[in-house]
Order: C-alpha cells, then structure tokens, then sequence
C-alpha cells in the first residue's frame, strides 16, 4: 500500500505540529493571570451563586457582599450592636411600625453617584418583585403590602399591585421611611442583613439597555459592577477566586486596612487546612472533623456557640410517630454526650430544644435530661414494649456525609440498647434527599437549621402549620396562635415569654428531635485583628488588619496559657488602616 | 482519506444528537431540582424562580429550546410574535445558556475558564507520563530480566495499583511539608502544575512503561532491526530511529483513550490541589442539577473524546503506512 502523497506531507508535517501544540501550551501558560499576593485571603467555602444581593441566600455569598456592599447598618464586631453605614442615624415610632432613616451625607457609588433613600426604595422593591424571583424575599414581608407585591401577579408573572402600596418611602433624598406590619424588635438585625444591602440603579439599567438579553448576567461582571461598600471585585474566576480590592471613595476608607482581599472557593476541608497551615490562607471557617480534637488546644482555633441547631425532623403523618408519646420517648433516649464528646468534638452542646442558647433577651427551653425509665413507660402506654405489639424498624434519613452516618450509628445503638427498638440507615444523594424530606418520604430525617438573625422567631416560624420548612406534617393551632401574637407584641419580654412558650408545645410534642447546638469552627491566624468570634459567626471585613507584633504579643498574654501557640503568620509590622486609632468604639452615641 | 473524514463526521452527527437528547432527558428525569435547597422557599418565590428559567414550560418545549436554533420565549423572532431581541438561540447557535448555580456566569464562560486550565493541566500529566512512561519501558526492554527491569515494572504495577489521591497525599507529605519545595494547592505558577500533574499522570505513566516495554521487545527482535545493527548503527541510532517508532505504535493507539482519561479523571486531583478546572464540574453541575452546565461539559467531553479518536486513528496512518484509513 502506497501512502499517498498527502499522507506523506501530514507525516513531515506532524513534528511542526507538536511543535506548535508545544507553543500554544507555553502561551497560555504565559496567559494565566499573575496576581500579587493579596494582603488578606480567607477560605469562603465554596463558589458563591451571584453577587446580586437581592438573589442570594447562602453565608459565603454573604461574606463576599459585605465586602462590596454596604446596607443601612453594619454590626459591631465583637458586640453585634448595629453601628451607621449608610443611614446616619435612624429614629423608631413609638408603636415600634415607623423606621425613620437619615442617610449618610457624601456617601457615593462607584461611579459617583450619591448614595441617596431612593436607592433603597429601588432596590427593595427590586427585591420584593416577583420577576427578580428573590429567594429571600419574605425577609421583608414584615413591612406593610410587600407580602401582596411579592405574590400577587398577572398571567405574565408581574405584580399586580402598585409599589405605592408597600411600606417604603422616601419623602426626600435623605430620608427614608418604612412602615411594618408587626413591630419587629429584630428589624434592625435585617437591615445589617446582606440581602437588604443596596444595588445601583444606574449600574442595572445600563446594562439592561446594552445587553438586553443577558443583561443580569452582564451588570455584575467585574468591569460593570458599581458598588457602594469598602470593596470592589478586581478579579474573578469560577472555583477559584474573588479577589476584592479597597474601594477608595468608600465613605469610611481611612478605616479599612487591607487594600487586596482574595476570596477562595476551596471546597475540600482538608485542602483547605493544608493552604492554612502552609500560610497560603489565613483564615478558613471549617477544618476536617477528624482533626478537631488535636486542634482544639490550638490558640488558632477556638469554637464559640453559633446560632443553629442540629436535629432530626419526624414524620408526624406516618404511624407509630403520629403518637406524642412514641416521638417523646425517642428524645428522650438519644445519647447526646456521645455524639458531642465522640464524634463532633468541637465543644458543641447536647440540644434538647430547638432554639440555641444564647438568644438575648430568651430563657433557654429544656426538654429534660436523657430518661430511659420515662421513654420505656410512654412507649408501653402507645402500646409497645412487653406485652405490646414489637415496634417497627425505623429508618434514619439522611445525605450521604460521614458525619452525619456516624452521629446516625450513635442515635440508632441508643435507640437499640435503651428501647430495643430496631433503627436502620439510609442514606441518599443530596438533591434526592431534599427532595423525599418535602415530600414526607422519611420516618425521621437528619436536618439543621442556622438562625437569619438572633432572635427565637428564626427557629420558631419554620414549625407553624404548613409551613415550607416545617417538612414533619406536625401542626398545633396553640402554637401557630403564639408565635402569631408574638409577632404582634410590642414589649420585648411579653413576646419573649409567649415565644417561649410556643417552644414548650414545640419540644412537648417533639415533631423533632434535638441532638445538639452548634459551634463556630474558624481557623484563624493568630495576628489577625478585627475578629471576635461571636454567635452568628458575623464579620464585617471592613474592619479585619493584621497586629503588629506588639500587639499580638499584648493578645497573647491575655489568652489562657494552656493553648499552645500557632505560626504568626502576617506582616510582622502589621497593617492598620490609615486612621488606625485603637479598638473599634462601642455605638454608644446612637 | 477524506471519505474518512466525512464518515467520522456523519457519525459525529448522530452521536451528538444521541447525547444532547439522552443526557437532557436524563436530567430533567432524575429527582430533585436546581432550586432546591437545605431552606424550602415559598411556593409563590419558587414559581417566580421555575418561570425564570423557563422550568414550567413543557419538557419538549424546554428541549427545542434548549437545543434552538431557534428562541421560543419572548425575545423570540418578530415574526414569531416576539420583540426579536434574541431570535436564535441554544446549543445548535453555540449557546449553551446561563449557569443554574452559577447565576453571574454562562455555561460559555465556565467552560472558557476552566478548559485551558484543564488543558494545561493535562498537558502537564501527559507530559509526566510520556515522558517517565516511556523511558522506563525502554530501559526495561533494553535490560530486559536485570535487576533495573524488575524494579521498574514493580513501579509501573504500583503506578497502577495505587489510586491517584494516594500518590497526591504522599507528593503532598513530602514536597510540601517535609521538604518545602511546592505550593500546597492552588493554581497561577508552573510551581503549581508540577504535583498534581504528576499525581494525574502518574497512572498514565505506568501503563505507558508496560505498552512500551512489551513493544519494544517486539521490535527488537525483528529483522530490520538485525539487519540495522548488522549494518554497524550506533545502538544509540538504532534504537532511536528505527526500533522505537514500531515499538511506540501500541503507546499511540493509547494516547486517546489516555487524554480522554486524564480530562475526565482529573476531579479528584482538581479538589485535592483546589484547581479551577473542568472537572469538577463535570461531577458536581450533576449534584447541583445545574442543568445546562451539565450538558454544556457533557457536549463538549463528547466533542473532545470524538475528536482525539480520529486524530489518534490519523497519527496512526503516520507512523505505520501499511494502515489504510479509508478501510477503518
């Protein structure tokens, strides 16, 4: 077989062509973007969703807008006290209804435009529309007619009620004024809350007129994206980084200390230790379960109470869990102190009720200590047990995650030792799991639930009957009645006692079953200055820069002496803000 | 030749048609959905959010759709009845839709991303392996039965026993912690490529050195080659020029299973080194349900695969001209 005569040119031709493939390869090696090292990069978990506050739900997305994005408020780092951001001052009607806000003077955009009351009505009504398809919309149902606006649509999907019916009003440019349904005691907490942060009009229309087709996409490229916050996006790349630079028309610049910020996407928790502990970030929010105990001595690594729940949700619709009593006596036999000391060992508490310690101004509920004799009698009066009927094998629900299956083998050998009761396990793929949990496809079925803002009504409002996270069947017109008047209450320890006794009906009739209160887990690096840990696992980034050694040195005679001592990694010199002048003060003057 | 060509481009066709179709059924079938999430939403917020992305359309309307070339919403052709912002669209007009979980990206843009850092990350690995797989087996082959043989076909059998996060765990142990001599993870520098692509090629490298191996003994113990020594070539000459390019024919015939393996293998080396590249994506737009993700790597793997065969099957008519492509 002859070659032909193109065949014998490709052949002579082949080494050129791997040559150029050589060549093509060394260019986009050349290509790959060469950043500087930033001043500051932290761990966020994961790849965020969007930057458009108006449409996220999850922490890591929150951490990123706060950076870019600054709401009426920000918190105080160390006392969660709301401190000015974009409004000046704020003034509350006397009925609790009236949120009157007086914006910041000089405060601008990106693009120079001021920031004024009328961004706010734009951009919450913006959120409030049903075309914007705001997950967390109903964060702001608690002001009068956005409930309506957000549900009531025509056959295109646009709202069919007036924004001049909803709550939020700007009489001039300076002021803005929003009128709630309820009083709302935590309704200062929302507006330091990121999905309530601002957006550009300027910045969102544009777009729509140049890209008409893409255009939400469009608005939030980094070339695009106008932001009012101590930071800009310089820099993005999918699973890999945000890097976020320091906005210098930032109204409060001379108080932010680092110029470069990059965001990671790391998903691994062991890749992310290792780049901890080689120094290539300094700060991660979660670490490998398996390596808690040996890094808990660590002055690196100190859990605090965080605002959420680990529990078990049961089916109140299936027999034998439709009886009280049945659901009572499985709490009660839970082995908490084996699963907090054994298996999570991060200093997590034992739970037994559903709102976690903590909560300022609320008196911690207690379903009782673990209480075998009582369980084996309230299973004999639902009929099982000696001389009962041999109850049925139960199955645990939950995503497929080793931790969540060890903390099952801990829940099913109690059940088994302390009730003789049969428990097996069954695990499903993420989605699959969310999916058979809505649709009461489960006996009982792992669940957790972190608070939006520290109040009991977070945890409370899930279990009202029908509600779309209450996912147990379980309904009481008693309880649905006092978180209702809660809502209601003006006087903050009124509506703390009927919030409080909401819970009591809750973990009486156990729908779920409580199994232990969660910790912060953040790894960080001993110099960093600006970060408390604190009960939502809340920090602002405007106010984090690194200790000079005086400083860390200062720090670390206060710490208790048994931790031991981590690598200080950070410029030795540290890294203040322009007008560094001491700790952050207390927002005693509002 | 070109006969060839045209066949393979037919059945590209029809295998391109088979997996759009497949996968995009497939994935609208399996439970769960894009928006479902840890903290149910209001019924009236997920209808918003379901007619956002057209999810309440009927499933054939979504598929022809998705595949276009024509848009069916309201942006669709004025002649349609739409404003004719937007009259072509889908996957037949290279456009594979915004990202479900990514929501400031297109499926474009990701795969813009994350491609040349999975390229350059394979060309590294293929580089490893080529490189190691193939001097390895030729040393076996040429001592074959010494001491060195059997050292380096115990490696090539470790190479493929032991999976590719174990060799990045102790790559890891020992050049990043013991002897600082890596980064630990993350991508930017060459410095960055050289652990993760060995640990991805290494595999690769270990079945190169078997293939080589027994290729070359095959050769060398061929006439021309006899007759090469015979005519007094430097063994340097002799193995270079004439032995190795018969003996590589079985590496060749590898090398797409092999590139293919290396880009759709390398989710567990991405995660492990936190590097942004295709992988990953390839599982987790699955576990997210990001529907058009999913198809966009989906497509383009099969676009992938289907091409580096036919380039594999053409390189091979260029080595050994006995093959006659036209009767493949």
């Amino acid at each position: 077989m002859q070659a032909s005569p193109f065949q014998e040119r490709l052949r002579s031709a082949l080494p050129i062509i791997l040559l150029a493939g050589v060549f093509a390869g060394a260019l986009a090696l050349a290509r790959t973007a060469r950043l500087e090292p930033a001043d500051y990069v932290f761990n966020n978990g994961t790849e965020v969703a969007t930057l458009d506050p108006a449409r996220v739900t999850g922490v890591p997305e929150g951490r990123i807008i706060k950076a870019l994005f600054e709401g009426l408020v920000v918190k105080h780092p160390r006392t969660l006290e709301s401190l000015p951001g974009m409004a000046q001052s704020w003034d509350v009607s006397a009925d609790g209804l009236k949120y009157t806000f007086h914006m910041r003077e000089g405060a601008t955009w990106t693009n120079d435009d001021p920031v004024t009351a009328n961004d706010f009505v734009y951009s919450w009504e913006r959120f409030l529309n049903p075309l914007t398809a705001a997950e967390y919309a109903y964060q702001l149902w608690y002001v009068v007619g956005a409930e309506e606006y957000s549900k009531e649509v025509d056959e295109n999907g646009h709202p069919t009620n007036d924004f001049a019916t909803v709550g939020i009003n700007a009489p001039d440019a300076q002021t803005l004024v929003v009128t709630l349904k309820n009083p709302t005691p935590f309704f200062m907490d929302l507006m330091a809350f990121y999905p309530m942060f601002p957006v550009n009009r300027r910045n969102i229309e544009e777009a729509q007129e140049r890209w008409p087709d893409n255009w939400e996409i469009k608005w939030l490229q980094p070339e695009n994206l106008v932001t009012n916050g101590p930071y800009t996006v310089e820099y993005r790349r999918v699973n890999d980084r945000i890097r976020l630079k320091k906005n210098p028309s930032y109204w409060d610049a001379d108080n932010v200390a680092f110029d470069t910020i990059d965001a990671l996407a790391v998903e691994s928790a062991g890749t992310a230790i290792n780049m901890y502990l080689t120094g290539t970030a300094q700060l991660i929010p979660n670490v490998p379960t398996s390596l808690v105990q040996e890094l808990m001595p660590r002055e690196d690594f100190d859990p605090v109470p965080y605002l959420g729940t680990y529990f078990y949700r049961v089916n109140t619709t299936r027999a034998p869990f439709n009886d009280m009593r049945v659901r009572r006596a499985l709490a009660l036999t839970i082995d908490r102190k084996a699963i907090c000391e054994k298996i999570v060992k991060a200093g997590q508490l034992p739970a037994t009720a559903l709102v976690p310690p903590g909560m300022p101004g609320y008196a911690a509920n207690s379903m009782g200590p673990m209480n075998i004799a009582e369980a084996k009698d309230l299973l004999a009066q639902a009929g099982f047990g000696p001389g009962g009927a041999k109850f049925p094998t139960i199955e645990i629900h939950y995503n497929t995650n080793e931790a969540h299956r060890d903390i099952a083998e801990v829940v099913a050998e109690s059940w088994r030792r302390n009730l003789g009761i049969d428990a097996k396990l069954s695990n499903q793929e993420w989605k699959v799991y969310l999916d058979a949990q809505s649709n009461l496809e489960f006996d009982v079925s792992r669940s957790a639930w972190i608070g939006d803002y520290a109040d009991p009504n977070t945890f409370l409002d899930m279990f009202v009957t029908g509600g779309e996270n209450n996912k147990t069947g379980w309904g009481n017109q008693d309880y649905d009645l006092l978180v209702a008047r809660a809502a209601a209450e003006l006087d903050p320890a009124q509506r703390m006692d009927l919030l409080h006794e909401a819970e009591e009906i809750l973990i009486d009739e156990m729908p779920i079953l409580p199994i232990y209160y969660y910790v912060t887990q953040n790894m960080v690096a001993p110099r960093l200055g600006g970060f408390y840990g604190n009960i939502q696992d809340e920090h602002f980034p405007k106010f984090l820069y690194w200790m000079d050694d005086e400083e860390l040195a200062k720090k670390r005679a206060a710490q208790p002496s048994a931790w031991r001592l981590a690598d200080d990694v950070g410029p030795s010199e540290g890294k203040y803000a322009p007008a560094f002048s001491g700790p952050i003060p207390s927002p005693s003057g509002i | 030749m070109l006969q060839f060509l045209a066949r393979r481009l037919l059945w590209f066709a029809i295998t391109m048609f088979c997996v759009v179709t497949l996968s995009f059924f497939m994935m609208r079938a399996v439970r769960g959905g894009p928006f479902s999430n840890e903290r149910s939403l209001d019924p009236a917020i997920e209808r918003n959010l379901q007619a956002k992305y057209h999810l309440d359309w009927s499933l054939p309307r979504q598929y022809f759709q998705y595949v276009g070339p024509f848009n069916l919403d309201e942006h669709r052709a004025s002649i349609f009845g739409g404003d004719g912002t937007d009259t072509f669209g889908g996957v037949l007009t290279l456009e594979f839709g915004p990202s479900f979980k990514y929501k400031d990206f297109t499926v474009d843009q990701i795969i813009g991303q994350s491609l040349p850092i999975s390229s350059l990350l394979g060309i590294v690995a293929m580089m490893w392996a080529l490189s190691l797989g193939i001097s390895a087996g030729v040393a076996s082959a040429l001592r074959r039965g010494s001491g060195l043989d059997l050292t380096l076909r115990l490696a090539a059998t470790g190479g493929i026993a032991l999976p590719n996060f174990v060799i990045a765990a102790f790559l890891i142990i020992l050049f990043v912690f013991l002897i600082p001599l890596f980064p630990v993870a993350g991508w930017g520098s060459v410095r960055h490529m050289l652990l993760p692509g060995f640990a991805l090629g290494a595999p690769f490298a270990a079945y190169i050195a078997r293939l080589t191996r027994t290729g070359m003994l095959e050769v060398l113990s061929q006439d021309h080659i006899r007759t090469a020594h015979a005519k007094g070539l430097a063994p340097r000459t002799v193995i270079l020029r004439h032995a190795l390019k018969g003996g590589l024919l079985p590496v060749v015939s590898y090398l797409g299973p092999a590139t293919a393996g290396i880009l759709t293998g390398s989710l567990v080396i991405e995660k492990i080194f936190y590097i942004p590249g295709l992988g990953s994506h390839f599982i987790n737009s699955a576990l997210n349900r990001d529907y058009t993700l999913a198809m966009g790597v989906t497509i383009l793997f099969t676009i992938l695969v289907y091409s580096l065969n036919t380039l594999v099957d053409l390189a091979y008519t260029l080595l050994d001209p006995r093959i006659d492509l036209d009767s493949i």
